[in-house]
């Protein structure tokens, strides 16, 4: 065993190379361990804080794991009813129109019960920025079937793995956003290894400086995991994500902004 | 400044009464009896003037919603929409309801269930005054009976939605949202400056972050908010009960009945007094607070009441209730869409409450 008695020397301002950003609050999270939504709340907790916005901010948290985000970011926020977040961000941008006003939404709530709501604000090109997180599964819940659940994957609700001759297929809403001339800026990330964290947030920003511009909706979709609702080690929900959902949902931009 | 005397529909008066009462914004989607409101602020296009946002939402439930977002930034908002419309926004109320949100809600009720009909009607009493949607919550609800009204009670929806952080709906009908009649408004308000400091318009470093929602896991701080709520409903039914009557001073008989129906009822009055039955009407203007302890009052003084409404019987158990067993109390009332006549309702009262 390795004696740490020396711990205290070492604690001292000048070795700190890695901190809790000021945005985040001193809540602990709810999500389980491995869950990519710590990830992604840091991040955009670190653009908010880098880009000086904490003024500016308004959040929209969804219904979903993710319900409890305004406890978790030191901003102002609305807790919307399910999928309805782009609604509701919708008459927070036009009331506030100098506002940085973002939603961040699960895939049951953006592509299942909300999704005449984010076509439509896509279509209308609402200077939001949409935040989508598809693991393929309703988390809250307890591991339910999803809009974006894979074929032959097994949740609660297709417990013989998704039969798409009666459950449908998975939907690629991000895919169709892409195709509305009032969105901006459509790409899809992830969060699960240092370099993609690197990517995502790169994403986050543009979209955070496309959003001044008033020129549309960007919509950043994160493929992230889910190990408790896919019923595997974080490691594992990881290799699984690779192998599975890329295939199905491939990272990269899906519309850039002609410039 | 002077009032401006115009020929309006309801419908028409509302959205010019709320260009002037300086909202903010307004989120409808079409549907009849009701659309000539949204039709109304496209073509006035306020934005250009007051400011006022106006947009056309993809449903009722996306409208709703807006007016959630909009209402949550401390600004005055509102839609519109008539009974199949009104239960498609049912989720978005309960929640602006359950997050203490201020906005305004016009429903020009047509008859129903389901599609229904496109002519008036007031079978939506019991969605208005008992919820409507999930939870235990109570909307203000303001009962107009004239274009006039309409107008009038734009301004007074947003200074109670205010006061007491709460929805307000105006119950109007296809009848009062159709009809042309001359009506004054006010002149044009500025729009507020004024930031709430409970609204979400991005946290300075002055205060703590705001946070609208109507969620809490915790069954005791839950509760606590209910009993918070009930303690609001408790003060709204203290001070803001409102109603007109009408011929009630030696009255034997009290006609209870709003909006559509109370016009009906006033000629009844006259009628039921040519004939020497001593008839008053008892007009509630609010529906939620209602008047109940000015009927039980009545109930003591005459001999009977009869609820007036176009619909199967919903106020009237609210009329029951007020009168708590004193006198007989009795239903008239017709549906699908017909508005009563003044002599049916002559003929009702003598056969229910006098006898031959």
């Amino acid at each position: 065993m390795v004696e740490f008695s020396g711990i205290k020397e070492i604690i001292k301002p000048e070795n700190l190379v890695y901190k809790k950003t000021r945005i985040m609050t001193e809540n602990i999270l709810s999500y389980c361990p491995g869950c990519g939504h710590g990830t992604a709340h840091r991040i955009l907790a670190e653009i908010i804080d880098e880009e000086g916005l904490q003024s500016e901010a308004i959040g929209v948290s969804p219904v979903g794991c993710s319900v409890f985000m305004y406890n978790y970011l030191d901003i102002d926020w609305q807790e919307a009813a399910h999928g309805r977040a782009p609604a509701v961000a919708t008459a927070i941008k036009r009331l506030l129109p100098d506002k940085f006003v973002f939603t961040y939404q699960g895939d049951g709530d953006l592509a299942a019960i909300g999704t005449a709501e984010t076509i439509h604000s896509c279509n209308r090109g609402e200077n939001i920025l949409i935040i989508f997180i598809n693991n393929g599964i309703y988390g809250m819940t307890g591991g339910q079937m999803a809009p974006t659940t894979l074929p032959g994957m097994k949740s609660s609700t297709s417990p013989y793995g998704r039969d798409v001759k009666t459950m449908g297929y998975p939907l690629k809403i991000t895919d169709i956003v892409a195709t509305l001339p009032g969105s901006y800026y459509v790409t899809r990330q992830s969060v699960h290894t240092a370099a993609n964290v690197k990517k995502t947030k790169k994403a986050i920003r543009k979209a955070v400086h496309y959003q001044k511009l008033n020129k549309g909706t960007c919509l950043i979709e994160i493929v992230s995991n889910c190990p408790s609702g896919w019923k595997m080690t974080p490691v594992q929900s990881n290799k699984w994500m690779e192998e599975n959902m890329f295939p199905y949902y491939p990272l990269g931009d899906l519309k850039t902004p002609q410039e | 400044m002077e009032k401006e005397l115009r020929l309006m529909k309801g419908n028409e008066a509302v959205a010019e009464a709320a260009i002037r009462a300086g909202v903010d914004g307004y989120f409808g989607y079409p549907i009849t009896p009701q659309t000539e409101i949204i039709e109304y602020l496209m073509e006035a296009n306020p934005a250009e003037t007051t400011g006022m946002v106006v947009l056309q939402a993809e449903s009722e439930i996306a409208a709703i919603n807006m007016v959630y977002g909009g209402a949550a930034c401390g600004k005055k908002v509102m839609t519109s929409s008539s009974s199949p419309g009104i239960s498609l926004k049912q989720e978005g109320i309960t929640y602006i309801a359950g997050a203490e949100l201020p906005c305004l809600i016009v429903n020009v009720v047509r008859g129903g269930p389901g599609l229904g009909t496109i002519q008036p009607a007031q079978s939506d009493y019991f969605q208005a005054t008992k919820g409507g949607g999930h939870g235990d919550y109570h909307l203000i609800v303001l009962a107009p009976a004239s274009v006039q009204e309409m107008a009038d009670f734009v301004d007074l929806s947003f200074e109670l939605a205010f006061k007491y952080r709460n929805p307000v709906m105006m119950l109007s009908d296809g009848a009062i949202g159709q009809m042309m009649e001359k009506v004054y408004l006010s002149p044009q308000k500025e729009r507020s400056k004024t930031i709430p400091e409970w609204a979400t318009t991005g946290k300075p470093s002055t205060r703590e972050r705001n946070i609208i929602t109507s969620l809490d896991l915790d069954p005791n701080r839950q509760e606590l908010f209910n009993r918070k709520l009930l303690a609001k409903y408790d003060e709204i039914r203290e001070k803001e009960v409102r109603f007109e009557e009408f011929q009630c001073e030696d009255a034997e008989y009290i006609l209870v009945a709003y909006g559509t129906s109370a016009r009906v009822c006033q000629k009844s009055v006259q009628l039921a007094r040519e004939q020497g039955i001593k008839a008053g009407l008892l007009r509630p203007i609010t529906l939620f607070p209602f008047p109940t302890k000015r009927i039980n009052e009545l109930a003591g003084k005459v001999k009977g009441m009869l609820s007036v409404e176009m619909s199967a019987g919903q106020m009237v158990e609210d009329v029951l209730l007020s009168v708590n067993g004193k006198v007989p109390v009795y239903h008239f009332g017709r549906m699908g869409g017909i508005v009563t006549t003044p002599e049916e309702v002559v003929e009702s009262l003598k056969s229910k409450l006098i006898g031959d």
